[in-house]
């Protein structure tokens, strides 16, 4: 399969479950709402051109907001790390040229250090984001950050649960073949 | 000029970056002003595609409590029929009235539509009802969304088939409230924390009032009748600072199950609003 069909039904996936799955799921507390959407950017091939990557980053997250009928929140949070992600991936990876042989960010491309530092630092900026904004309507401080450990906690865990669900398996792309 | 191009080719991705969050948050912040984005329309028709497909499966596992509330609606609306009561006076006789406006000047000033709900959310801190009924089966902006039960929002944007209803779960949110018992008037208002309660504020100490104690929509509303119940008095917050209570209410409305909603168009609130701007214009 393509890497562009690919991510195309990944982009539908990802959207759905959001909306159809996680939001209905019944509130806990305030500071908990399941977010697994962005996991989407985390996943992009490591060949996506900049201006592509921030481009996707800005369509996915307007996409979820039109459901969620906050217009914005999401887009602006999600092209944050889009463009933010480049700079993480050359920073960390640890091989050299492994952004060249495999296809995108993953555990067995990056080493599990290195993909997880990247993860955290991606979810944790998201979502600072994201509460921020919310945050410059209306809230404490103190809704601030429990509300950024909160869904960062919770969300850490729904990726963890997601890489070890649908482990991606990746092989080394060489040049003969 | 050549510099100029080549800093531009240079940062250019930065400067796309800059582009496309301004515009984001350009969204986000006018959209709280005027519950109007770009394409929020077109979005509208797209979105509660999905949400009907979806909502045609989840109406299955509600359809119980559906029939419930429903037959208990009914039971209420039985026992306001006129044919219940007695009269012993001779004269009097059975009119069923079915005219909008008669000679003796009784106008509809409230009309009656039904609506589907076809995404609900509760989890977040504005939350969002959207209706399959829109512009095109006569819904408008601003007008009460009520259920069953109790009152649910108001809506804040249409497209040809769908409406989206602001909950009353909803930061932004705020409705005239009355306690049926006394009188008293006060606003009812949502602090996010848990969507099992709203909050009343403006409630003066010198009323007596009890756990249990119901609260209605209060008659300065524009967009609901007098009498709408909200909700029940859960606990009374005595706050030693101010003259005032601040009442936790459990809502009427079981929002976690929204199936069918009414829309209510106050026929008359343009006319009411047109008269106090100008009365504020005037001074």
């Amino acid at each position: 399969m393509s890497d562009l069909l690919k991510n195309i039904i990944r982009f539908t996936l990802f959207i759905l479950i959001q909306v159809f799955v996680l939001f209905q799921v019944k509130p806990l507390h305030q500071f908990i709402v399941p977010y697994l959407y962005f996991l989407y950017i985390l996943w992009l091939p490591f060949n996506t051109p900049r201006l592509a990557l921030t481009f996707t980053g800005f369509v996915f997250g307007l996409t979820l907001d039109y459901f969620t009928k906050t217009p914005g929140l999401h887009a602006a949070a999600c092209t944050l790390i889009a463009y933010v992600r480049p700079f993480l991936v050359s920073v960390l990876i640890s091989q050299e040229g492994a952004d060249q042989n495999y296809r995108s960010p993953s555990v067995t491309s990056m080493g599990l250090a290195p993909y997880a530092t990247y993860v955290v630092i991606l979810t944790l900026l998201h979502h600072t984001y994201l509460v921020f904004l919310e945050w410059m309507q209306f809230g404490s401080f103190w809704y601030f950050m429990g509300k950024v450990l909160g869904t960062t906690g919770v969300s850490l865990l729904l990726i963890l649960v997601t890489e070890i669900l649908f482990y991606r398996k990746q092989r080394f792309k060489t040049n003969t073949a | 000029m050549r510099n100029i191009f080549l800093f531009i080719r240079r940062y250019f991705n930065f400067i796309f970056f800059v582009l496309v969050q301004a515009l984001s948050l350009t969204f986000l912040f006018r959209y709280n002003k005027f519950h109007e984005a770009a394409f929020m329309k077109v979005a509208n028709e797209g979105t509660g595609w999905f949400n009907t497909k979806y909502d045609r499966v989840e109406t299955y596992f509600n359809l119980k409590k559906t029939n419930e509330e429903l037959a208990n609606q009914n039971l209420i609306l039985q026992n306001e029929l006129k044919s219940n009561f007695f009269s012993p006076d001779s004269t009097s006789r059975l009119i069923k009235d079915t005219i909008p406006y008669d000679t003796l000047g009784h106008y509809r000033q409230y009309l009656w539509r039904s609506a589907k709900v076809v995404n609900n959310s509760i989890g977040l801190q504005n939350n969002y009802i959207t209706l399959h009924r829109g512009e095109l089966q006569g819904i408008k902006m601003d007008m009460g969304v009520v259920s069953a039960t109790g009152i649910v929002g108001r809506v804040i944007n249409v497209s040809e088939n769908y409406a989206v209803v602001m909950s009353l779960l909803h930061r932004q949110s705020s409705v005239s409230a009355k306690i049926k018992k006394t009188g008293e008037v006060g606003t009812v208002q949502w602090d996010g924390e848990s969507p099992s309660y709203v909050n009343m504020t403006n409630v003066p100490k010198s009323v007596s009032i009890t756990k249990g104690d119901t609260i209605v929509t209060s008659q300065y509303s524009y967009l609901y009748p007098q009498g709408v119940m909200i909700g029940t008095v859960l606990e009374i917050v005595n706050d030693k600072a101010s003259n005032f209570y601040t009442l936790r209410l459990k809502p009427a409305t079981d929002f976690y199950k929204l199936e069918y909603v009414m829309v209510v168009e106050n026929t008359q609130k343009d006319e009411q609003k047109k008269l106090e701007e100008a009365a504020k214009t005037n001074q």
